[in-house]
């Protein structure tokens, strides 16, 4: 069987998502999952603060997809798709736990898997400062600004950020960035 | 100075820049995913009010949501009302934020860190 991105995402039960979408992640679809899932977060009983935090934190993951997902690979079943992507977001137990999944071209891993290296490294007092010093000093760019989602996210769910590669070919491969908000 | 009054939509805040009154308000969810498309003309007024600004001015940022792409953006506007305070004009930020919504607490408390404005944290109590 030819991989496809939900391969990344086997182990999670996708078919009792909240939000589940794969696909190329446009602005319209942004707004759909960003509609539907604040509808079922106002159906629950969650207090307004973590309601916030799980939306804030599906904000930065899609939007991460929308900037920063590298082209498909050729060959792969979506390779028209501009910013192809997945995302998974359920509800466990012990809070929200949102999944996305892309392609990032192979010269990028290394700059990325240490960028989130360094955020799993960091006291919650480094990961704020970090943010304070991207926000003051870096200028933006049509991307946004370099790390700044992944920081937010880390900051606002107070977690590590559970993050995966698996090579596609040698110039492509597939990655799987997890967040938890917990809810206890 | 024409005002800029723009309607809030679901991804955008509402705003009400008004140089008459020298009150200036940026309300609602600030979560697009081109914020610079949408600050730009923000500054660009900001940046003629710089030149003959009111003695005081007031700033309320009352926003639900903002995303990193925002954040920037904001930042821009405090810098130009950093300007207005360094040259011997009143200014005064006040960042409102919701009842147990720590986050945006923190991030009035980041900015006001980064900008030398007086910045006042006002807590909506619903």
């Amino acid at each position: 069987m030819s991989f496809d991105l939900e391969n990344l995402v086997s182990d999670l039960d996708i078919r009792g998502a909240v939000l589940y979408f794969k696909g190329n992640v446009d602005s319209e679809i942004i707004n759909k999952a960003l509609d539907l899932v604040e509808g079922k977060l106002l159906a629950t009983r969650e207090t307004p603060r973590i309601r916030k935090k799980v939306y804030n934190v599906l904000v930065e993951s899609l939007q991460n997809l929308y900037h920063h997902a590298d082209l498909v690979p050729r060959g792969y079943h979506a390779s028209r798709s501009d910013r192809y992507g997945l995302v998974v977001m359920e509800k466990l137990g012990k809070g929200y736990r949102v999944t996305t999944c892309n392609f990032v071209s192979a010269v990028h891993v290394r700059e990325l898997e240490e960028k989130l290296t360094r955020i799993n490294r960091s006291s919650p007092e480094e990961i704020k400062e970090l943010y304070k010093e991207i926000l003051n000093h870096q200028e933006i760019t049509e991307k946004g600004l370099g790390g700044l989602g992944l920081l937010d996210i880390a900051r606002k769910t107070g977690h590590r950020i559970d993050f995966r590669f698996r090579k596609y070919d040698n110039q492509n491969t597939a990655f799987r960035l997890t967040a938890l908000v917990a809810t206890e | 100075m024409e005002p800029i009054i723009i309607e809030g939509t679901p991804k955008t805040p509402s705003v009400k820049f008004d140089a008459s009154e020298g009150i200036f308000e940026i309300r609602g969810r600030s979560i697009p995913e081109n914020s610079v498309e949408f600050y730009k003309p923000l500054n660009e007024w900001l940046d003629n009010y710089m030149q003959v600004p009111l003695d005081k001015t007031v700033v309320n940022i009352r926003l639900e949501y903002f995303n990193t792409s925002s954040s920037k953006c904001i930042l821009d506007v405090f810098k130009r009302l950093e300007a207005i305070h360094k040259s011997k004009h009143d200014v005064e930020i006040n960042w409102f934020y919701e009842e147990d919504d720590e986050d945006m607490l923190e991030a009035g408390e980041d900015y006001d860190s980064i900008i030398k404005v007086p910045f006042k944290m006002i807590e909506i109590v619903e």
